[in-house]
């Protein structure tokens, strides 16, 4: 045995965010030793950015909501390439999961009545997002993490996961290390739960910390697991673009949902040409009942700039490219404008939108009471992930469970905004749940030592490489090629020439050279980041060249419409036996009588 | 090219000094752009803590120019660039390495005070009146910036005795939380030490979200452990409410 210090566990979760701690805290309270493992501080972790709210069918503000609603909803925004069964489970058990929050300290914005107040959200029909203004993320994440330090689990915190390790092709635990001393650990465990969030940090303009990287993608990858849509990264339409040092820092759904509009260079509010024929029946033709709409009138239909975020940054793109942007290559997002409509204009707007406010006055020098902010598309969140099972989360390698975003299925092709705070809450809780069943009844089994030295040797190679380049090059390289060549608007050749790019950058990540020592070394993080990313990055790549049609998040100019065949199959990738990425496609299942049922009602 | 100087510290464990580094300077750039420019560019292994560079988090917290404060917050046109800007790590916890400091003991702290209880006579109903100051201490993004220029911590170091403004905020959002039943007042005079608190006031002025907290969490607080424990006749009046 190696002589790193060891900590034995039952279940072993890596990541506290939403989708770990909740998966953390039900393991626990099913009996078994837990051990959470993040790369961050507790309470950091990815979650506590999150704005708007998260979805639940509560039906507190429109009683007409149900569950029945938000799965049709949810199938409709993922362009029925979802897993049928996760977007059931989700729609009827998120209501339960928020009001747990509650019961453990959360203090939700209320109703009249009251009750958890809940607001409306692009591609939702009812008011549906439970909320606390526009700090949702860390409502959630506060909670858990308050409610979860007096349930005995164990926390590790910045500790960074480095490979899961195997036996006889189950996990038995994973190795990883400190990043404050940069000493190694290994960490025993009958299951364990990825949760480790997303891959933003692989493209450039990104609306993500420096922890999405793609580890969970990465780990589960080799560790023999298919993963599954991987073709689907949602650009969010509005980021910010000026200063450039702010680029890509997310400017909430939430501007537009209280009367922002979009324009271009010459004023004109260039949404409006561009309706897609599927959502003519919904959407407002004219600025009078847009406005309407944002104003909670019923009747009213809901203005082109509320499309689903793959569309409205598609439009934006094209005004920029042909010419009418705005001067530092964005679109206007104005909400000063409603002071045409509304008294007291900035302070409504100050009260709806406070941390927007504060973060274009502090950040950018501007008053979003009186001036048009300039937006542009951001790189946001990953549809796809490890292939879970939709019941339990666990994967194809037995022990492996996964929920979040890292976990894949429940969005299909697009995400509806809310939707991932409550997938984390409700699939962190079934991972929990099973992963704890799972660990009662799968003891045994024994690290291998040599894949541990083989680790460890791996991770520390960079300091011995003299001469290599820096590992920060390579990664801005990274986020050049895959802004570029697999962005919101694809085509086959740039692709193709993003896999090539992409093996030449597999090679210099294999040669970086770090300096100093392993103690809190961020150069040293980011040589071991480097291959993950690269990883899913051609995962992304391949995927996407497979689907040759465009729909949902992934759009391609050289296949600009959606087809039959493209609604028929999911995308796999998984390890080949040298190593290479296989691609698969797996027929859709079909839909029990039921569900096709609610969805040919909800139409 | 504009460019400006940093002071940066540099070292591990208490140890090390100032360096210079030399970057330059666009619109619109923070420090903790600056911090990233020369650590890709000089300095490699430049230890710091980030995640959301968008003031969400709490992670970034340093003293540039001696000031508490979020780096990813504070835009360079709003420090003078014609001398080197200093930046260093918060003083009041132990130093790491660079820019990093363990700040464990704020979460040792917490585990020590009683969590949320629900008050299982309670429906789980409110009106947003009641919630709305518990909702500005939950505000809170655990930047620990109050608890670096606390004197009671900084100066005085008595973190055995004395749970500081974090987590009289935090301990506030608790007790004024509609839903909440248990009680924390005699802890928060006997083992937390709220006396030491002698409302200078400086936590309120560097937190960055805003937070009100001395005026709305800490004095409310004390007048609460008052009422409670030394006034008899607000304790009568309390009895036979
Ligand atoms: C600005 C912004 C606003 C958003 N707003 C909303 C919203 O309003 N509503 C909504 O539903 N969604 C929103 N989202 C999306 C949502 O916030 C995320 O998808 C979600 O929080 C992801 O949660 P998670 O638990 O899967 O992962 P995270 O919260 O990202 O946590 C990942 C965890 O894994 C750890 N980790 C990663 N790799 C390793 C490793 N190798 N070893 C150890 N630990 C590791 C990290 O340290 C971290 O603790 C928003 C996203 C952004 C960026
Ligand atoms: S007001 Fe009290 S808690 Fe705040 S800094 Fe002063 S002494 Fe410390
Ligand atoms: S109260 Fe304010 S200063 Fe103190 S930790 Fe919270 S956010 Fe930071
Ligand atoms: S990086 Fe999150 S507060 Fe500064």
């Amino acid at each position: 045995m190696s002589d790193y210090q060891t900590f034995e566990h039952d279940v072993l979760v890596i990541g506290a965010g939403g989708a770990g701690l909740s998966a953390a805290v039900k393991a626990s309270a099913a009996g078994v030793k837990v051990a959470v493992v993040s790369k961050s501080l507790l309470g950091k972790a990815h979650t506590v950015m999150a704005e708007g709210g998260m979805a639940a069918a509560m039906g507190n503000v429109d009683d007409r909501d149900n569950w029945k609603v938000h799965f049709a909803d949810t199938m409709r925004g993922g362009q029925y390439l979802n897993n049928w069964r996760m977007a059931q489970l989700h729609a009827q058990e998120a209501p339960d999961r928020v009001r747990e929050l509650e019961q453990w300290g959360a203090i939700f914005d209320r109703t009249k009545e009251g009750k958890i107040l809940q607001r409306n959200f692009g591609g939702h029909r009812y008011p549906r997002l439970a909320h606390v203004g526009d700090r949702t993320g860390l409502e959630m994440i506060r909670t858990l993490q308050d409610h979860g330090i007096h349930q005995g689990i164990d926390f590790h915190m910045e500790v960074t996961i480095l490979t899961l390790l195997m036996d006889a092709g189950r996990v038995v635990g994973a190795f990883g290390y400190d990043r404050e001393r940069g000493r190694f650990r290994i960490f025993r465990a009958n299951a364990i739960i990825l949760a480790t969030g997303g891959i933003g940090r692989a493209y450039k303009i990104t609306s993500n910390s420096w922890e999405y990287t793609a580890d969970g993608h990465a780990l589960a990858y080799r560790a023999g697991a298919e993963l599954l849509d991987m073709e689907f990264v949602q650009f969010h339409p509005t980021g910010m673009v000026w200063p450039p040092s702010v680029r890509g820092i997310l400017v909430t759904e939430g501007v537009r949902g209280e009367g922002g509009v979009l324009r271009n260079k010459d004023g004109k509010r260039f949404m409006f040409e561009d309706i897609p024929a599927n959502y003519k029946g919904q959407t407002a033709d004219n600025e009078e009942e847009g406005w309407r709409y944002t104003q909670g009138d019923k009747e009213a239909r809901r203005p082109p700039e509320l499309l689903t975020r793959d569309h409205v940054a598609r439009c934006i793109q094209r005004e920029v490219r042909e010419g009418r942007g705005s001067p530092h290559g964005g679109v206007f997002l104005d909400i000063a404008w409603i002071k045409e409509r509304i008294p007291n204009a900035p302070d409504h707007i100050k009260r709806k939108l406070p941390s927007m406010y504060h973060q274009f006055k502090q950040l950018g020098d501007i008053d979003i009471t009186k001036e048009a902010m300039e937006v542009g598309p951001t790189t946001h969140y990953m549809m796809g992930g490890v292939k879970v099972d939709a019941e339990s989360q666990m994967s194809k390698v037995p022990g492996l469970f996964a929920a979040g975003e890292c976990g894949a299925g429940l969005h299909g092709a697009n995400r509806l905004g809310g939707n991932s705070l409550s997938d984390l809450l409700v699939f962190g809780h079934r991972a929990g749940q099973f992963a704890a069943k799972w660990a009662k009844e799968h003891t045994g089994g024994s690290v291998n030592n040599a894949q541990v030295e083989e680790a460890a040797r791996e991770a520390l190679a960079p300091f011995d490489r003299e001469g290599g380049e820096s590992p920060y090059a390579v990664h801005h390289d990274l986020q050049d090629l895959m802004q570029n060549l697999v962005g919101i608007v694809r085509v086959q050749k740039e692709m193709e020439q993003a896999v090539e790019g992409l093996q030449k950058l597999r090679a210099r990540a294999e040669k970086v050279h770090v300096h100093g020592n392993r103690e809190y070394n961020n150069g040293w993080h980011m040589a071991m980041d480097l291959p993950n990313m690269i990883e899913a990055s051609e995962m992304i790549a391949r995927s996407a060249i497979e689907r040759k049609e465009s729909r949902g998040a992934h759009f391609r100019d050289d296949f600009p419409d959606k087809t039959a065949e493209g609604a028929s199959f999911n995308s796999i990738i998984k390890r080949g036996s040298n190593g290479e990425q296989v691609l698969e496609r797996v027929p859709v299942t079909e839909m029990t009588a039921e569900l096709k049922q609610i969805i040919e009602e909800m139409k | 090219m504009a460019t400006a100087t940093f002071k940066i510290w540099r070292g591990e464990r208490g140890g090390g000094g100032y360096q210079d580094y030399t970057t330059e300077v666009t619109e619109g750039m923070v420090v903790l752009d600056a911090v990233h420019q020369i650590q890709a560019a000089d300095a490699n292994d430049l230890s710091v803590r980030w995640n959301c560079k968008a003031g969400k988090c709490g992670s970034c917290s340093a003293e540039i120019n001696g000031k508490p404060r979020l780096m990813c917050m504070t835009r360079l046109n709003t420090l003078d660039l014609n001398g080197p800007v200093t930046v260093e790590p918060m003083k009041t916890f132990p130093h790491v390495k660079d820019l990093v400091t363990d700040v464990s003991w704020n979460y040792k702290v917490k585990e020590g005070i009683k969590k949320f209880k629900s008050d299982p006579n309670r429906a789980w109903n409110a009106q947003q009146a009641d919630v709305d100051r518990p909702q500005e201490f939950r505000k809170c993004i655990e930047c620990f910036l109050c608890q670096d220029v606390c004197h009671v911590l900084r100066e005085h170091g008595l973190h055995d005795e004395f749970i500081g403004p974090r987590f009289f905020v935090y301990s506030a959002a608790l007790e004024m939380n509609p839903f909440d039943s248990d009680d924390r007042l005699a802890d928060l005079k006997d083992t937390q030490g709220i006396g030491y608190c002698n409302i200078t006031k400086c936590c309120t002025q560097v937190c960055p979200e805003e937070i009100k907290i001395t005026d709305n969490a800490i004095i409310p607080l004390k007048e609460r452990v008052v009422d409670e424990f030394y006034d008899p006749l607000g304790k009568l009046f309390k009895i036979f409410r």
